[in-house]
Parts: structure tokens; sequence; C-alpha cells
């Protein structure tokens, strides 16, 4: 159910995500702390060739990580596989990089 | 012992929890679970069907379901596992029942096959015995994990054989690690191609049960585990 290229595809997103995570959990940190207001958030983000790389890269990098370990879930807890289970790790994987891709560029460049 | 009986229930049939029988045996110092079968179908219902062999934990015949738990009950004290007086016995996890406490070990034995589980020779008789360097590391490692009985313990304790069938499972994940290791054994490439298939060790969550729970003390988790790096290694050295 899970191959070698999909086993090393989670593991490798993992990796680019753990960096990551840490940044994204300071930069929550850092705005709720010193008060930043939505407009300031923008005006910092907006035209941000960085922080498109930052949140572009932790999107795509999710989007992948997340889609492969719930190809195992629906397998191993709901039974799912053949063409089903394809389907349901494409979508999530595709599903998950819209929302965020929509995100990330909402608060960068439209 | 509490009691001079102990109430035995065991697990019968496909559905097993509908199927369950309850039997009084008489408790004696240093009985094991096997003895408390062998009683039940000497004496008590000679319908009773079970597996076992050697009596001393080197056949790998006698695993079965102690109050959930996969172990040998040749090498289980009942007053080990007693539930008050009570114990559950039913038939090993994850294989298919034929009859009573006996279930259908060829999904266990096909999977050591499907795992590259068997020697790769590469010598004749007419070449000299390879020597073997018991101190190298890779034997080291391979020593660690060649003294499996084969009782499929692991295979029961398994969850993720339990969510996915097609998963090769402890036991033969650990054998093929074995034979990675083994300076005599030829088929590198073979061993590495067929753990790193749809039910190979990269199906594995590193739950630990199969550590936890083998009675010969070995650590099929760890050996699974190098199995991980072992085709991650030799995947990027393909690419490169």
């Amino acid at each position: 159910m899970l191959s070698l290229r999909l086993y090393l595809l989670q593991r490798i997103t993992a990796l680019l995500m753990a960096p990551l995570v840490l940044g994204h959990l300071a930069v929550i940190v850092y705005a709720t702390q010193g008060g930043l207001s939505a407009a300031e958030i923008l005006g910092r983000t907006h035209g941000s060739v960085p922080w498109l790389l930052f949140y572009g890269t932790f999107v795509f990098a999710v989007s992948i990580h997340a889609a492969i370990g719930v190809r195992a879930i629906v397998h191993e807890w709901a039974g799912l596989k053949g063409v089903v289970l394809e389907v349901v790790m494409w979508a999530t994987g595709f599903g998950l990089f819209a929302l965020g891709a929509r995100a990330v560029w909402a608060v960068t460049f439209a | 012992m509490t009691s001079k009986f102990l109430k035995v229930t065991i697990e019968r049939g496909a559905d097993a929890k509908n199927a369950q029988q309850v039997f009084d045996v008489p408790a004696h110092e240093s009985q094991t679970v096997l003895d408390v079968v062998s009683w039940v179908q000497q004496f008590a219902d000679p319908t009773l069907s079970y597996r076992f062999a050697c009596r001393v934990g080197m056949c790998g015949s006698c695993a079965m379901m102690v109050n959930g738990v996969p172990r040998w009950t040749c090498r289980t004290h009942i007053s080990k596992v007693l539930d008050g007086n009570s114990v559950t016995i039913g038939p090993l996890r994850n294989l298919p029942i034929i009859k009573d406490l006996v279930v259908d070990m060829d999904p266990f034995f096909d999977k050591w096959v499907a795992a590259e589980g068997m020697h790769h020779g590469g010598l004749t008789r007419d070449d000299p015995v390879a020597l073997v360097d018991e101190t190298s590391a890779a034997r080291i490692e391979a020593n660690a994990g060649i003294e499996c009985i084969n009782c499929s313990v692991c295979h029961a304790a398994c969850d993720t054989v339990a969510g996915n069938p097609e998963y090769l499972g402890p036991a033969a994940l650990q054998r093929a690690w074995t034979l990675l290791n083994d300076a005599r054994d030829e088929g590198r490439e073979a061993v590495l191609d067929a753990v790193s298939g749809k039910g190979g060790c990269h199906n594995c969550h590193s739950m630990g049960s199969c550590t936890a729970y083998c009675p010969s003390g070995l650590d099929p988790m760890s050996a699974i585990a190098g199995l991980k790096r072992e085709t991650t290694k030799s995947f990027l050295e393909r690419v490169r």
C-alpha cells in the first residue's frame, strides 16, 4: 500500500516541514504578542517573495505529506483500495494544495 | 492458586466471540497454558483442535491468543496470565481459522517467500566453505534475528497486519533483514526489491508490538527499521 517512493516522499516532506512548522509557530507568537493588526501583517507579507517561498513551500510539503498519511489511514481503517484509494489520496493532496495556495496567494500578491 | 479449578474460556469457530465454551480445569503447580488446553482436549472435549509439538519453546507451533494477547502457550505459566481465576484462550489473530485453536499458517509462510526469505547461494559444492566473521557488524546484526521460531506471535500482535493484510509482517521482514546481513547470501537486490513493494517494510508504523510480544526476545521492529534505511540508501544510490 505504501511503496518506497511514497515512503520517501513522506519522509522528505516531513524534513522540510520541521523547520517550517517552528518558523510558523514563531510567526504566530510574534504577531499575537506584538499586537500586529491584520493590516500591518498584510503590509509586511504583500509583495514579499520570501514569505511567498516560506508559506508556498510549507503548503506544498503539507499537501504531499498529509495526502500520503490519509492514504495509509483510509486503507487500514476504512479498507479503501485500488482506484478509490488513489482518488482519495490525490483529491486530498490537490484539495489541501488548492486551499493553502489560495491563502498564500491572498496574503502575498492578491 | 486461589482455587482448585480454573475457569477456562475457549473461543471455538470463526465467529470466535459467539462460539465460546467454558471449562472447569483442575489447577496444578507449574501448569502452562498448553497444559490447560491439553487437559480440556483429553478429559473434557476430545473434539477440541489445537496444535503443538515440542512443548519446550522451539518449534513455534502452539501460539494462541491468551486473554487477548498472543503467546507461546507451552512456555507461558497459567498463573502469570490468570485474570482472577479465569483465562480466555483463542486462535491466533490475523490468520484464517481452520478449526477451534488451529489457524492456517499458509499466509504467514507465503509472506516469508514473498519477502525473499530464502538463502540465495552463490557457491557450489566444489567451492571451499565460506568463512563467516562472527565479529563483523553485519554478522552481529544478522545473529540478532536468526533465532526466530516462526511462531507467528509477532504477526498476530501487529496492528498494521490487521489493517493491511498485504503487509508482509514482522517475521518475514526480519528474516529478509538477517539475509541482507549474511555475508554468504547473494540476493541483496532481490531482497531489497521484495521488501520495497506494496506490502513491504515501508508500511510499518513502528508501533513495536512485534518486539514487545516476541517470545524469543527478538526485535523485529529494529530489523524493519534497518530495511527502511537500506532500501532508502539503495534507492538514492541508484538515482545518483
